[in-house]
Parts: C-alpha cells; sequence; structure tokens
C-alpha cells in the first residue's frame, strides 16, 4: 500500500513532472512558483530527472522555448503566475492555436499595481481567452492529479493543445500537506508516450505557424474553438480513467451538499474548503444551503453548471478578480449567461474577494451567503459587491 | 564548401519584391544550411512573404511563432532534441537548429531572447537578416538603420536630418557575449555569404552572423542594383565583412583604399536629403569605425 507523505505542494508537482519523466522544463522565477521550479532544477541537477532545464531570461522566453520543445514532440513543462503570465500572454495564444500540447501550473498570483506577491485570480481571468484548457484545484492532492491528467489530456492526439492547472499562490504553493504520489506503474499505465503527430523533422518537412489571410483565418478559430469544446469529453474520459486506477473522482463542477440546496454559493481553488465549512455550519443550523466548486473552467463546463444550480432559488458566486467597470466578476458573468437560457433558474448575486491575499474565513462566507440572499430579496445599489473591503 | 550548391530549400514562388536582397540572402544561406536543419522565423518580411496559407516556400521544417521570440523557440528545440536523442526518443540523427529574424527582431524587440540564448550557450546558428529598418511594416526606423536615413518614423524634414541615431552595432553586441563564432556577410558576396554559414552551423554553441540585405522598396533603390549597393556599402567600408573566432578578429576583405561612402549614399533615395556636410560627418565615423575594426584585427 503506497503511503501519503507530507510534502510542500510545490515540491510535489516536481515530483509528478518527474514521474512522467518530463523533456524539457523551461521557467522563469516568480514568487510564489519558485519552489517548484527550484525543486525542478535541483532533481535535474541530481540526475533524478533526465530533462532540459532551461533558466530563461524571461517568461516570455519560458513560454517560447516551450513552444519549441513542444513542436518537435518533447514533455514541456513550466510554471508561473502573475505578472510572468502576463508577459507571457501573447506566447500562449500560439500554444494554443498552434496545438503544441504544454502543461503549465500557475500559482495564481494577483496583479500590479499596487505590487501584491499574494494570491487572486486576477492572473488566471486575464488569460481566460488564449484558448487553453484550464483545471482549477483545491488541494496539494488535487493539484498532483490534475498536474499527472493535464499532460495526458493535452498530449492525446484527439486534443493536442496547451493545459494550465490553477493553485492559489501560498495558500496551497506553500501548504505542506499529506500527499500521495502516483507510483511508476501507475504512471506507466495512466500515461501514454507524448507522440506528437507531426513534429518539425527534416525527413518529413512541415510549414509551421504560417500567415493566414482573411480567407483562412476564421475557419482556423473555428476549428480551434470546436477542438476546445470537444476537449471537454477527453478531460471526462481522463478523469474517470484517473479514478479507475488511482481511486479518487474529478468532475468539471464539484457539488457539496448541493442536491436540496435553495441557497448555493459558487466559488473556485482553494476557497472552497473554507467555504465548505461554512455550509457545514449553516446546514446545521437547518439552512438549506449548498456549494458548487468550478473546477474545469475551459473548456466551460455548460451542462454541468445547468445541472448543478437550475433548482436552487439564489445562486452566489463568488469572483477573486475584477473585470473593471463591467458586470462584476468574470465567473459570475459567465455562469450567469449560462443559466439565462433556462426557464427556471436561480438569481445570480456576484461578490468578489479575497483579492490580493486578503483571506475569507468560514464566519466570512457565511456572511457573504446571508448578504447574497438579502441582495436576493432587497436588491442592491451595485452590480456586484466587494466582500470586506473597507470604504 | 562545394562550389556550387543546386538545391533550392527556399522555393522559388515566394512573395517578396522585385530585388529584394533579403531574399537572396536567405535563399543562398538555406543553400548552406542544407537539408538536415529545422529553421526558426521570426515575423518579418521573410515569413510573411513565405508562408501564407495555404501554400509555403519552405522545403525543410520550418516554424515562425512571434516576432521577438525566435532565438527562445530556437533554443527549447536545441534543448529538447538533445534530450531525447539521449533518452533514445525523438530524432535519432543530430539535427541543425537555425534561428532567422530581421534587424529589428534581432536588435529591438527580440535582443533579450537572443542575449539570453547566447549566453546559455545553445548550439545554434543566428541569422540577422539586416535590411536596416522595419520593412514589413512600412519601412519604419530601427535601431540597425544608419544615420541620416529617412524612414516613415524618422522622416527627413525641415528640423530632422532623418534617422537621429548612429546604427546600433549588432555584431559587436552578440561578440560581447563570447560566443564562438560571429561574422558579417552580404549577398553581393554569395560565396563568403555560403562559407560562413557552413562555418556558423559546425561549429558547437551559439554562431551568429549579421547579413546586410539591400531592401529597394526601403533604401529607395533600383531593383537591379541590390547587388552592386551590397558591394558599396563592402567597399566603403560601411559594412565591412568581418569574422570573429573565439574572440579573435578576421577581416574577410581588406581593401587597401575605401571607396568614398557617397559613391553608396547617392544611388539610395533614403539618404538623398542630406547635406554635402552631413555626408562628410558620416565619411569620419565610417572611416574612424574601420581603423576601430583593424585595430580589433591587430589585437
Ligand atoms: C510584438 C509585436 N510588435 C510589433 C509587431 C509588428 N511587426 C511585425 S514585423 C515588424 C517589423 C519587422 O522588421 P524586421 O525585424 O527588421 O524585419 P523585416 O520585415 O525588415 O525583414 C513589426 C514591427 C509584431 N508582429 N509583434
Ligand atoms: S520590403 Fe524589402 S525586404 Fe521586404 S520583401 Fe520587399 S524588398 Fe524584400
Ligand atoms: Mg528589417
Amino acid at each position: 500500500m503506497v503511503k501519503k507523505v507530507g510534502m510542500e505542494t510545490s515540491v510535489a508537482i516536481g515530483e509528478v513532472v518527474k514521474r512522467v519523466n518530463a523533456d524539457v522544463i523551461a521557467a522563469y522565477p516568480i514568487t510564489p512558483q519558485t519552489h517548484i521550479v527550484e525543486h525542478l532544477a535541483e532533481l535535474v541537477a541530481e540526475g533524478e530527472l533526465d530533462a532540459a532545464f532551461i533558466p530563461v531570461e524571461s517568461e516570455h522566453s519560458a513560454m517560447s522555448a516551450c513552444l519549441g520543445a513542444a513542436a518537435v514532440g518533447a514533455r514541456t513543462f513550466t510554471a508561473s503566475a502573475g505578472q510572468g503570465l502576463e508577459l507571457m500572454h501573447e506566447v500562449l495564444y500560439v500554444a494554443s492555436s498552434m496545438r503544441l500540447p504544454i502543461v503549465m501550473a500557475v500559482t495564481n498570483r494577483a496583479l500590479s499595481a499596487p505590487l501584491s506577491v499574494w494570491g487572486d485570480h486576477s492572473d488566471a481571468m486575464a488569460v481566460r481567452d488564449t484558448g487553453w484548457i484550464q483545471i482549477f484545484t483545491e488541494n496539494g492532492q488535487e493539484v498532483v492529479d490534475n498536474v499527472l491528467c493535464a499532460f495526458r489530456i493535452g498530449e492525446d492526439p484527439r486534443v493536442l493543445l496547451p493545459v494550465m492547472v490553477h493553485l492559489d499562490g501560498f495558500h496551497l504553493s506553500h501548504m505542506i500537506e499529506p500527499i500521495l504520489l502516483p507510483e511508476p506503474s501507475q504512471v506507466a499505465k495512466f500515461l501514454p508516450e507524448n507522440k506528437y503527430p507531426l513534429p518539425l523533422d527534416p525527413s518529413r518537412p512541415v510549414t509551421m505557424g504560417d500567415f493566414g489571410p482573411p480567407v483562412i483565418y476564421s475557419e482556423a478559430k473555428k476549428a480551434q474553438e470546436v477542438n476546445l469544446r470537444a476537449a471537454k469529453e477527453v478531460v471526462l474520459e481522463c478523469w474517470n480513467e484517473f479514478a479507475r486506477i488511482f481511486k479518487h473522482s474529478y468532475h468539471p463542477v464539484e457539488c457539496y451538499r448541493s442536491e436540496d440546496a435553495k441557497v448555493l454559493l459558487l466559488a473556485m481553488g482553494s476557497f472552497c474548503e473554507t467555504a465548505m465549512v461554512a455550509v457545514d455550519k449553516m446546514r446545521g443550523e437547518g439552512k438549506a444551503v449548498g456549494l458548487l466548486r468550478l473546477r474545469l473552467w475551459r473548456p466551460f463546463p455548460f451542462e454541468e453548471i445547468r445541472k448543478a444550480a437550475q433548482a436552487a432559488e439564489v445562486l452566489i458566486v463568488l469572483d477573486r478578480a475584477i473585470s473593471f467597470g463591467g458586470p462584476g466578476g468574470p465567473v459570475c458573468s459567465e455562469v450567469r449567461s449560462a443559466l439565462y437560457p433556462l426557464d427556471k433558474r436561480p438569481k445570480v448575486i456576484g461578490f468578489v474577494g479575497g483579492l490580493g491575499g486578503r483571506d475569507i474565513t468560514p464566519d466570512g462566507f457565511e456572511a457573504i451567503i446571508s448578504r447574497g440572499i438579502e441582495i436576493a430579496k432587497k436588491g442592491s445599489k451595485e452590480e456586484f459587491e466587494i466582500f470586506g473591503v473597507r470604504e | 564548401m562545394a562550389e556550387y550548391i543546386e538545391e533550392e530549400y527556399f522555393a522559388p514562388g515566394h512573395r517578396a519584391c522585385i530585388g529584394c536582397g533579403e531574399a537572396l540572402a536567405v535563399r543562398l544561406a538555406c543553400k548552406a544550411l542544407g537539408q538536415n536543419i529545422i529553421i526558426v522565423n521570426a515575423t518579418g518580411c521573410m515569413e510573411i512573404v513565405s508562408s501564407q496559407l495555404p501554400y509555403t516556400s519552405w522545403r525543410v521544417p520550418w516554424i515562425h511563432t512571434l516576432f521577438e521570440n525566435t532565438a527562445a523557440v530556437a533554443s527549447g528545440i536545441e534543448a529538447a532534441l538533445k534530450v531525447m536523442r539521449g533518452k533514445g526518443r525523438g530524432l535519432a540523427q543530430e539535427v541543425n537548429v537555425a534561428a532567422i529574424a530581421g534587424d529589428g527582431g534581432t536588435s529591438d524587440i527580440g535582443l533579450q531572447a537572443l542575449s539570453g540564448a547566447m549566453e546559455r550557450g545553445h548550439d545554434f546558428l543566428y541569422l540577422c537578416f539586416d535590411n536596416e529598418a522595419y520593412m514589413n511594416t512600412g519601412i519604419q526606423r530601427s535601431s540597425s538603420t544608419p544615420f541620416g536615413a529617412h524612414t516613415t518614423t524618422s522622416p527627413a524634414g525641415r528640423k530632422s536630418i532623418g534617422q537621429f541615431s548612429w546604427k546600433k552595432d549588432m555584431p559587436a553586441i552578440a561578440a560581447a557575449h563570447k560566443i564562438p563564432y560571429v561574422a558579417t556577410a552580404c549577398p553581393s558576396y554569395p560565396k563568403d555569404l555560403m562559407r560562413k554559414v557552413e562555418k556558423g552551423l559546425k561549429i558547437r554553441g551559439p554562431a551568429y552572423l549579421h547579413i546586410l540585405s539591400v531592401c529597394p522598396i526601403g533604401w529607395r533603390c533600383a531593383t537591379d542594383l541590390t547587388i552592386k549597393i551590397g558591394r558599396l556599402a563592402v567597399q566603403t567600408g560601411v559594412f565591412p565583412l568581418y569574422e570573429v573566432e573565439n574572440g579573435k578578429y578576421s577581416l574577410n576583405l581588406d581593401l587597401p583604399q575605401l571607396k568614398p561612402v557617397a559613391e553608396y549614399l547617392k544611388l539610395q533615395g533614403r539618404f538623398r536629403h542630406l547635406s554635402d556636410e552631413v555626408i562628410k560627418e558620416i565619411q569620419q565615423r565610417v572611416e574612424e569605425e574601420y581603423a576601430k575594426l583593424k585595430e580589433k584585427m591587430a589585437g
């Protein structure tokens, strides 16, 4: 029987990348991602992982080097956060548009200014439309499991897309938890060899990254959109297979005590664990509240969200990012528009909170739920409210 | 080196302008790069003229991603091929990697990525095709545009003589990275160019080749003067042909007597507005720089 070992999530990510025998890691340090790449550098330096560790001079080059590596068929990994993810921005689109499977762990971090090294989801939301598959995680074990899954999903010949695994900066990246690492025999069973179908190869010359005139650009984008949407089936298949081998299952939307709930809270990432405590307490008091944890962010799980939320009266969505001057948080506006076509749907109330590392306690979640119920009844002056902000 | 390489890896039928020195330089370079190559191309004229969907001019594996990241993409490819070969995966044979970019993609927006790749010592050849401006976007100045040249963002006018700064010395910047091989070339000297490409490819570690490429559109010159103007750039000392091998400089074409710079300038509309005084200033600067280069040969 394999035993759980107490270790920092960042270190555990490195251990997974070692176990999948990655070929290339190109990364640039940024808090709170540093422990991941430091551990990988160490594994390579000690000969425990036979990979090229490319200590690039920027995140732009990190992702660019990953493009090159993936284009010759290498199993490729990187990690970043916050400003680093922003500096990669234009390269992210290229990775997905050119169908290059790259796995990236993002230790979610707030964006400057003011400078903040602490966690929120501003960085993730800024890269929402880059065409990557995006998975949110809530604890160290989920991170480990989903980094492993990310390689299988992205490299699947039906998918061939880059995958981001989001984990909250510090709250998750720096936590020490009991973690079950995948055994080499399990990895061998679960993860096939990366066989990129058309790599750069002098014996079979291909032209990659052409110039697309108007007569062809729309078709290229349609193909990309169809492909990303279709990837959901492969994600589900991967999680099913994962459950079979590792006895732990994942779903695009995780439902917690939500079956008969009149009021639902929806959150993403590590905050979900705290929110569960609040839900338990309120359930204990006889209140019909439940929690939806949105795990698969791209491709967006429309059906699953509708199914999970349609019976509720109120759905309160907590975003950890602001769409400035817009309808509220990006997650709330997407969830709201996903539910809009339904004849019977809950009122959707948006909150923003947990910005730049600001914690939300179980009491805080209780307060959000109570205030959400109140807004659903009486309305609010604002499009959305920022929780816990000092005026 | 073979006297003449018949194979064309950069196929005819691309969309470059008539008399394009850059397309000629790429074609010659490709002959010397051969078939066992992966080419990484920056955004710019050469990428645009060669890769419009659904056609391609490339008979060798070729990848374009962005404007400023060419050296970084090349470093990823090089590192990946090496490690995978060691693991018995991927390509069995050793494959060469070349990065190609314009002067803007090299000396401006791509300088950081290039510096990083050279400093890390990746085994690749970087070719800068220097047509002395951002031609693809319509002749805007770059840091490689020569002093006094008219471009659309350094226009000559009542209060402007055109480009206000002296050309950035990109080969010197490459050499400062102490990489094993740096050289300059020009397609007006095709054998010299191909020899240097072959040499740069063979050398272990980063090699940098800076290739002056006449652009009749941007330089406002006759399309049948491409070769002549390239020769004059060399013969006037404006663009000396030299190599730096492990820090040792050698001139490939030493000229006892430089031709007057005016002969080079007067064939190009981009310098048309320059007064005799400014031309004298340029002449002086060229002589000084040439003398400094010769000192390096001696040292
Ligand atoms: C990040 C970014 N900024 C600007 C551009 C627009 N752009 C494309 S090519 C180019 C100029 C290319 O100049 P150079 O590298 O000298 O190559 P040339 O076209 O002259 O051969 C510019 C400015 C771009 N594609 N990407
Ligand atoms: S603009 Fe100049 S460099 Fe570009 S294709 Fe035309 S001649 Fe060649
Ligand atoms: Mg140019």
